[in-house]
């Protein structure tokens, strides 16, 4: 249970880390280290070199851009759990971020490492989908911005180059006063979720949905969002049968086959996770 | 090639050097470089908690944290909880409501609950199970534990 050799490296700038990445053979990234360090105590990964960003200036923020909420690769998932920012404008980030890990692991764990270990039943990764993010990504040929939907490629496999950076998260806001939920089914609390669903909803003054967004986590290669049951949910008055309806779509879908866990168990939790998400919504919904 | 690097680091307010691999974990490097034994390694993959270490005042896997990366930093083990020989009432309160049992958690239990108790000086007993949820006792001794911190947080509240 100890890493393998590798050699260090500390660049104190975006541009020598991009560099670096650059110019290495076989490199692996390191942000907080709470997926990637038990990587390589269990030598599941053998990298030559291993770039720690912790100490590259100016990755860490959280900032109001108006519209969104703009976050740094390199922000702990500590800070955005207990940013005011994020819990006016993003509830339904705040409320996932509890379900991340523990505090020991929040402290260190980054936002940006977590979306590029890319596992399917992490919260962020679920959230970034359901909030429709777009990611800035830096690499020798300069930044390039990419929305969340076009980052998965395969199981836990991001769209981005050996020699590329995420650098930045934004996550548009949705108005005032719309619904929002976040529930998961693990064995014990802080464990990988077996399923995870996001829910979002607003309403408009005659009380029907005017926008929905619905998000499975930790069921497919990747997180799913369910467009056939969000169109079904918009221009419905919210009930508990229309939130049926939305879990029975989500109860067909294509789900993982694993030693623990069969797809029919992941299709099962997907009906009920997205129900009860979509019914924790609804009840936080402030009417105009 | 096995690369070293010089690693400064404050440890329970002294001051320690070392030389260590660049792929030595903190928790070898404070168990095996500075003598410091109290943190206890489990599972070294960041599962059992056994490992918590205060990294700048946050509790911090040292199993997920090399070495290198605190050069620099300021760490709280363990053996920096107790005044000299006068326990911590987080100390006292585990001893007096049967908080230990084998005691192999023990160290990072109470690495774990001194942010807790930080940062919420008058926890519910739910806050208190999530708070060390991240830490195995496999001696299943939570009741004790939990009636330890929920006592200590009583304690260190008359105090303060």
């Amino acid at each position: 249970m100890k890493p393998p050799v590798f050699s260090y490296h500390d660049p104190r700038s975006l541009a020598e880390a991009v560099s670096l990445l650059g110019r290495l053979e076989n490199a692996k990234v390191l942000a907080g280290g709470q997926s990637l360090m038990p990587m390589l105590n269990m030598r599941y990964v053998l990298p030559d070199h291993v770039v720690d960003l912790g100490r590259v200036e100016g990755l860490a923020y959280i900032r109001d851009d108006g519209e969104a909420v703009v976050v740094g690769a390199m922000t702990r998932q500590r800070d955005i759990e207990f940013s005011p920012l994020v819990k006016e404008k993003l509830p339904l980030l705040a409320e996932a971020i509890l379900s991340t890990g523990h505090r020991q692991t929040r402290n260190r764990g980054t936002i940006g490492g977590s979306l590029c270990h890319l596992d399917p039943s992490a919260e962020q990764v679920t959230v970034a989908a359901a909030l429709d993010a777009t990611l800035t990504i830096e690499g020798p040929r300069g930044r390039r911005t990419m929305p969340f939907a076009e980052f998965p490629v395969a199981f836990m496999t991001p769209n981005i180059e050996p020699d590329e950076l995420l650098v930045e998260i934004r996550l548009p806001a949705w108005p005032k006063g719309h619904g929002y939920g976040f529930v998961e089914f693990a064995r014990r609390h802080g464990d990988f979720a077996i399923a995870s669903a996001a829910a979002l909803l607003q309403v408009d003054g005659s009380g029907k949905i005017a926008r929905a967004s619905l998000t499975l986590g930790g069921v497919d290669t990747a997180p799913l969002r369910m467009t056939e049951a969000e169109e079904l949910m918009v221009g419905q008055v919210p009930d508990e049968g229309l939130f049926r309806a939305a879990g029975e779509i989500c109860g067909r879908i294509e789900a993982m086959d694993d030693a623990l866990v069969p797809a029919s168990y992941r299709r099962k939790l997907a009906a009920v996770m997205s129900r009860r998400a979509l019914v924790l919504a609804q009840g936080r919904v402030e009417r105009p | 090639m096995t690369e070293m690097r010089k690693i400064s680091v404050k440890v329970n307010g002294k001051a320690y050097e070392a030389e260590a691999e660049v792929r030595m974990h903190l928790a070898d490097f404070l168990r095996q470089k500075l003598g410091l034994t109290g943190t206890h390694l489990g599972c070294e993959h960041g599962v059992c908690g056994a490992c918590t270490i205060l990294l700048d005042g946050r509790t911090a896997r040292s199993c997920l944290t090399l070495a290198v990366q605190v050069d620099g930093h300021e760490i709280m083990t363990i053996e920096g909880i107790a005044d000299g020989d006068t326990l911590h009432p987080l100390q006292e309160a585990f001893r007096d409501n049967h908080g230990l049992q084998c005691g192999f958690c023990t160290p990072g239990m109470l690495t774990t609950l001194i942010e807790l108790l930080r940062d919420n000086p008058d926890p519910t007993e739910e806050e208190v199970r999530i708070g060390i949820s991240g830490n195995l006792c496999r001696c299943t001794g939570y009741q004790g534990i939990v009636a330890a911190a929920l006592d200590a947080a009583k304690r260190m509240r008359a105090l303060s």
